[in-house]
């Protein structure tokens, strides 16, 4: 007779299935009230459980710094991070998981658009306290987003159009440019640009035009990428692009009226959570409607088959301008957010590094997916922050990461998924 | 009045002739075979109607309107559907999008429509939905809709591609051997659909094909092209009995 024996395999395979019937029951409005509790109990009670578990403070990022810089600590950050995050995420979770199953029932009843903004508004909230504990956290939670938009307009371009674009970081640092220059000049008293015209009063609410603004001079630089290149099929693309990016560069370094290669600094603090988080979800909105309808799935039609997509009357050149310029678009929005997020851009930012950082998340995430492109610039991104104590060995383990994704998923981790809000937020039961 | 008239169609690659003062009247309701070795040309024909290739000389209208000089967008959107000889799919597309993809031109919304997914564009997207799934049924692959096309038979493949093309409401419907690795059952299958097609939408049809039976039993006019040029014209029962095309096909019967 066989006798079932317990071996590490099998309590993973039970363990895991364990937690998937746990877990399938809960709805997103579950896990979000879980991660209020957890950033609650983080905000009264972080001090104290640190104390206890014998940390000098608090973890900023997940506890990474202290156990990279003191390895001593290691198992008092994993007992913070159970304490604190892991065991009340997934109690209230479980407790709350009826009554958010009714209320995701009834959301779903409604209106998406309501449904959508009870989810956000409590995402909002949990970064918001969370973020309410120590400025760095601000600042990585910032960047974090800008590099969701940037990664997610570079794959409307690089996967779903199915070209190959190097000038991201240019039409990044043409957007920072336009909008701090518009903010600076009218609202800011400044060495380069003088005495603010308009009254700083009104500056917040002219900050997303100023926005628009850089992101519609982005545009226009993709357009003059966009004319020579879209002729034909092929590397030209990438090349084109490539040295449009030293171009842009270059021309920045050499215009003294924005501070040459010294940049631009003192911009006015514009780009505060909740501008960037709107912004954010507004870009993962707009550009996930554009990639599920039909006038955005010709993306996909032509990057399989241009010949065929042509003899199915789609307009190819006009959907690939049109795309790259649209991608180009949030690049430069991003980039504007950027400079005011850091409150000072120069020239040297938007190099062939920024690249690199974005290609990485966009592969590490995968192709063809907005999911993808959100896990992949906020896992990359908190990864190399919380690296940061390795020094020089963030530059082996992320590239190495890089490498294993590419040997065993090639298309990235997510790759080919459609996003879809409405079953995100159904309920389950 | 003719629904699509070319005229003196001629067409070089290089120093190549392909194509030489091909002529063709396509009366609407009307099928027309075109048959000949591989390399005499067929295939140009259909990518010089469609625009892939521009002829170097002759005409081609649809309706009396020219199509010279279009882009193949442009021509496919005045009503010009096409399938292809070695099935030119999407493999990241599932069926339904292939064919709600051919509607793109007949999309009532713009881009901003798009990216803020507006009452309109939902309402379009329904209604293409709805078109789509009825051809899907009308070619019998609705059950795959859902599914890549990469999953697909064979011939479920080639019956999606013409669905793709006629969600563009062509007037006219040129097929690329359609029957191309199809097996006899499958090929009696597909008589029916273009039988049906034909009858249903009420479009005309110019089809590449080398199984004789098939463009036989179908067609009401045959032309056989050699070398680029059209040696027999004619019905079925005609082309059937021409010396130059058992000859084209089978080689010079030697009488001596």
């Amino acid at each position: 007779m066989e006798t079932k024996q317990e071996t590490p395999q099998r309590a993973y395979k039970n363990l895991l299935a364990r937690y998937k019937a746990f877990s399938n029951r809960i709805p997103l409005l579950g896990w979000l009230c879980g991660g209020i509790g957890a950033v609650l109990i983080e905000y009264f009670l972080g001090d104290l459980v640190s104390y206890y578990l014998g940390l000098p403070k608090v973890p900023v990022l997940f506890g990474c710094l202290i156990m990279l810089k003191k390895p001593i600590l290691i198992p008092g950050a994993v007992g913070y991070l159970l304490l604190v995050y892991g065991l009340p995420v997934f109690f209230i979770a479980r407790a709350l998981a009826t009554p958010a199953n009714k209320l995701a029932a009834f959301l779903a009843k409604g209106p998406i658009t309501i449904a959508a903004l009870v989810h956000l508004g409590l995402l909002y909230a949990i970064l918001h306290i969370w973020t309410d504990m120590s400025d760095y956290r601000v600042l990585v939670l910032k960047l974090t987003m800008i590099a969701v938009m940037l990664t997610l307009s570079l794959n409307v371009i690089n996967g779903y159009m199915g070209e190959f674009s190097c000038s991201h970081p240019g039409f990044m640092a043409i957007g920072a440019y336009t909008t701090s220059t518009i903010t600076l000049w009218l609202f800011a008293n400044d060495k380069l640009f003088g005495e603010a015209l308009l009254p700083a009063a009104i500056g917040p609410f002219f900050f997303p035009l100023a926005l628009i603004a850089g992101g519609l001079v982005a545009a226009l630089g993709a357009l003059v990428i966009a004319i020579p290149s879209f002729r034909t099929r092929g590397d030209y693309l990438a090349i084109i692009s490539l040295a449009f990016l030293f171009i842009v560069k270059s021309i920045i370094e050499n215009l003294e009226f924005v501070g040459g290669p010294r940049g631009m600094s003192s911009q006015p603090n514009y780009s505060n959570l909740p501008m960037v988080f709107i912004v954010m979800v507004l870009c993962i909105w707009i550009i996930n409607n554009f990639v599920r309808s039909t006038l955005g799935k010709a993306l996909c039609a032509v990057r399989d088959n241009e010949l065929a997509a042509e003899s199915m009357t789609v307009n190819t050149r006009k959907t690939k301008m049109v795309t790259f310029m649209f991608g180009a678009f949030w690049a430069g929005v991003a980039g504007g957010l950027f400079a005011h997020v850091l409150r000072y851009v120069n020239p040297g930012s938007f190099g062939i590094q920024r690249l690199a950082e974005i290609l990485a998340m966009l592969y590490f995430g995968g192709l063809n997916s907005v999911t993808g492109s959100i896990v992949g610039a906020v896992s990359i991104n908190l990864l190399s922050e919380a690296l940061r104590p390795l020094e020089i060995f963030k530059w082996i383990i992320i590239p190495l990461l890089l490498i294993l994704v590419m040997l065993y998923r090639p298309t990235g981790l997510i790759a080919f998924t459609e996003f879809k809000p409405k079953e995100l937020m159904r309920s389950k039961e | 009045m003719a629904l699509l008239r070319i005229d003196k169609m001629t067409h070089y690659f290089g120093g190549l002739r392909a194509v030489s003062d091909y002529n063709l009247v396509l009366e609407p309701g009307h099928i027309v075979g075109l048959i000949g070795p591989n390399g005499a040309g067929k295939t140009t024909i259909f990518n010089l109607i469609t625009g892939i290739h521009t002829p170097t000389e002759g005409n081609v209208e649809l309706e009396g309107h020219n199509l010279i000089g279009h882009h193949p967008h442009e021509i496919a959107g005045k009503g010009l559907g096409r399938t292809f000889q070695n099935l030119l799919l999407w493999r990241h597309m599932d069926v339904l999008e292939h064919v709600k993809m051919a509607c793109y031109s007949q999309l009532e919304y713009g881009l901003l429509g798009a990216f803020f997914g507006t009452g309109r564009c939902h309402r379009e997207e329904k209604r293409i939905t709805a078109k789509a799934m009825h051809l899907l049924e009308t070619f019998n692959v609705a059950e795959y809709s859902d599914q890549l096309v990469s999953s697909l038979p064979y011939g479920a493949q080639r019956r999606v591609e013409m669905a793709r093309a006629m969600a563009i409401n062509p007037k006219v419907l040129l097929l690329d051997e359609p029957t191309a690795g199809m097996t006899p059952d499958e090929l009696n299958r597909m008589i029916s659909i273009i039988r049906q097609v034909h009858k249903d939408f009420e479009v005309a049809i110019l089809l590449i094909e080398h199984r004789l039976k098939f463009v036989m039993e179908l067609c009401e006019k045959i032309q056989t092209l050699v070398f680029g040029e059209v040696i027999a014209e004619g019905t079925p029962e005609e082309i059937q009995s021409n010396p130059e095309v058992i000859e084209a096909y089978l080689g010079k019967e030697d009488v001596t």
